[in-house]
């Protein structure tokens, strides 16, 4: 397969820079947890209430009505290859747990990948509505469509004093997570971060790096979400997350201007550097790759570099990963092999753009 | 060391959590910790070696106050007659069985939601629209009256009489409502 044929496949529209804000928000995210009345959670239900679950919403999906040009596609996860499953995991359209450990679990998904259903995760049903840029609301809109779409044949979990019944005592009430993943190399440039992030935790939001592990945030990408779902209204509560995220916006502009005014050379020389090693790279690994990637994308934002393509980052974050490598290589790869295989694919990705 | 969370005081509690067969490590001040306590425990609960000692954050009662009576109590066995999780398999995993827990363990369970959701413990948000349909109306008639109320005080009785009639309107609805659900 091409790089240009196999790249297309992988790309899901909250990958490109449509949405508004893109040059720092890369995608907004609502997920609504939601179970059904009759069988058990999850954590303990049998393969028969497993089955059943997956059935009532198989049946729901032979009347489409309103969302019919969504076109969702059932996915089982026992059909699917680990491979295929690790791609979407990739790809933030199904969670770890959904594709390694549950029990019948499956996955409804929407024709460009901005709807993705889960079934059978930690809860019995997942709506997640994934959007290019800051469209919080948006996002929220499309996922009350299809929550109420469900609602109309299938029976939730839900008391009026405590609201949506989830698995887990977190999620309870609106059973909403909203999220938004930011690039943020001014804040951490500047050595803002560290300040910020306990401000913001102050808040009752969650900062998190969304790529690599325990407190590191590979490629300056960051998740900001709400914790609390209880008490507060689901407007109220992606309005919230919204407006620190603006501001958030505004000071990682502010960053960047100083530090285009304080340090204009020592940034082009960084920016280039890192553009020099993606250009010419035969073994990277993902560290390495994150940090080069965050430094380009800002270069494009901040006008040094042009004529590259701003979803670069977004997509080779997302297409560097073992799982993509894999997949484009055609069969497993060892650790080593896979920085190679790296390192090739990101030159080849960059050719493409001086075409 | 510094703890990683508020980057403020200093980390006294260290602890690795295993992902993927990878280790990683955090350091947090006790604080920190007990706040973050229940957080990990739900989400990642079983693989924090320190578990046990935040399993503990989670009973919000401390086990051997109280009188003798409330002790009585604290042993007596709750078990969801549904799924029969007891609450103390509850609060060993941090995740209910099925909805009836949530009946079940009603009386425990409002200290748990004010510590998880920043002191709250009633939903605010969406009521879904077919089985939520009398709440609607509920919710309507409690606002409507609470209008009524203050027209009232303010001597505009001409609004007050159409609010009443509306909340006959609607009481009729809910009573309809009722009867044909039974
Ligand atoms: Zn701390
Ligand atoms: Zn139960």
């Amino acid at each position: 397969m091409s790089l240009e044929r196999f790249i297309n496949q992988a790309i899901s529209s909250w990958m490109s820079t449509e949405g508004p804000d893109s040059d720092i928000v890369l995608s907004s995210r609502i997920r609504l947890a939601r179970n059904l009345k009759q069988y058990r959670f999850p954590t303990l239900f049998e393969k028969d209430e497993a089955e059943a679950v997956i059935n009532q919403v198989k049946k729901r999906l032979e009347q489409p009505g309103e969302i019919e040009d969504k076109h969702l596609e059932l996915l089982l996860m026992d059909e699917l290859q680990p491979l295929q499953k690790r791609v979407l995991m990739e790809k933030h359209l199904i969670s770890p747990h959904l594709a390694e450990n549950s029990t019948h679990g499956a996955c409804l998904l929407s024709e460009s990948e901005e709807i993705s259903i889960m079934i059978n995760e930690e809860d019995h049903i997942r709506i997640q509505c994934l959007y290019p840029g800051f469209q919080l609301l948006e996002a929220l809109q499309m996922a009350n469509t299809i929550d109420n779409w469900l609602e109309e044949e299938i029976d939730y979990a839900f008391n009026e004093k405590v609201g949506f019944l989830t698995s887990c005592p977190t999620n309870v009430g609106t059973g909403i997570r909203a999220s938004v993943m930011m690039h943020l190399p001014g804040l951490v440039l500047t050595q803002q971060i560290n300040r910020i992030i306990p401000a913001i935790n102050q808040l009752g939001l969650v900062v998190r790096g969304i790529y690599g592990e325990g407190s590191e945030a590979l490629g300056n990408i960051f998740q900001v979400s709400n914790q609390m779902t209880l008490g507060k209204s689901e407007e109220d509560i992606a309005e919230d997350l919204k407006s620190v995220v603006s501001q958030l916006i505004s000071q990682e502009r502010s960053a960047r201007e100083a530090l285009a005014k304080t340090s204009n050379i020592q940034l082009e020389d960084r920016v280039f550097r890192s553009y020099g090693t993606l250009l010419n790279c035969r073994i990277i690994e993902t560290k390495e790759a994150a940090r080069c990637l965050s430094d380009v994308r800002l270069g494009i934002d901040m006008g040094y570099i042009e004529n590259v393509s701003e979803n670069i980052l977004n997509e080779l974050m997302i297409l560097t990963q073992p799982g993509f490598l894999q997949q484009y290589a055609g069969g497993p790869l060892r650790p080593q092999e896979r920085d190679i295989r790296r390192a090739t694919l990101i030159r080849e990705r960059l050719q493409m753009e001086s075409k | 060391m510094v703890c990683q969370e508020c980057n403020q005081r200093p980390a006294t509690l260290h602890f690795t959590k295993i992902v993927n067969g990878e280790k990683a490590e955090f350091q947090l001040c006790e604080k920190c910790a007990a706040e973050k306590g229940e957080m990990f425990m739900f989400n990642n609960g079983q693989n924090y070696s320190i578990h046990n000692l935040l399993a503990g954050l989670l009973n919000v009662q401390p086990a051997y106050q109280g009188n003798s009576q409330n002790a009585f109590q604290n042993e007596k066995v709750i078990q969801c007659p549904n799924c029969s999780m007891t609450y103390k398999q509850f609060i060993k995993v941090g995740r209910f069985g099925c909805a009836e827990c949530y009946e079940t363990f009603s009386e425990q369970l409002p200290p748990i939601f004010r510590r998880l959701h920043s002191g709250n413990e009633t939903h605010n948000g969406k009521i879904p629209a077919r089985i939520g349909g009398s709440i609607h109306l509920r919710k309507n008639i409690e606002d409507l009256k609470q209008k009524m109320k203050e027209f009232i005080a303010n001597e505009e009785f001409e609004e007050a009489a159409l609010t009443r009639d509306e909340i006959r309107k609607l009481e009729k609805e809910l009573n309809s409502a009722h009867e044909e659900g039974e």
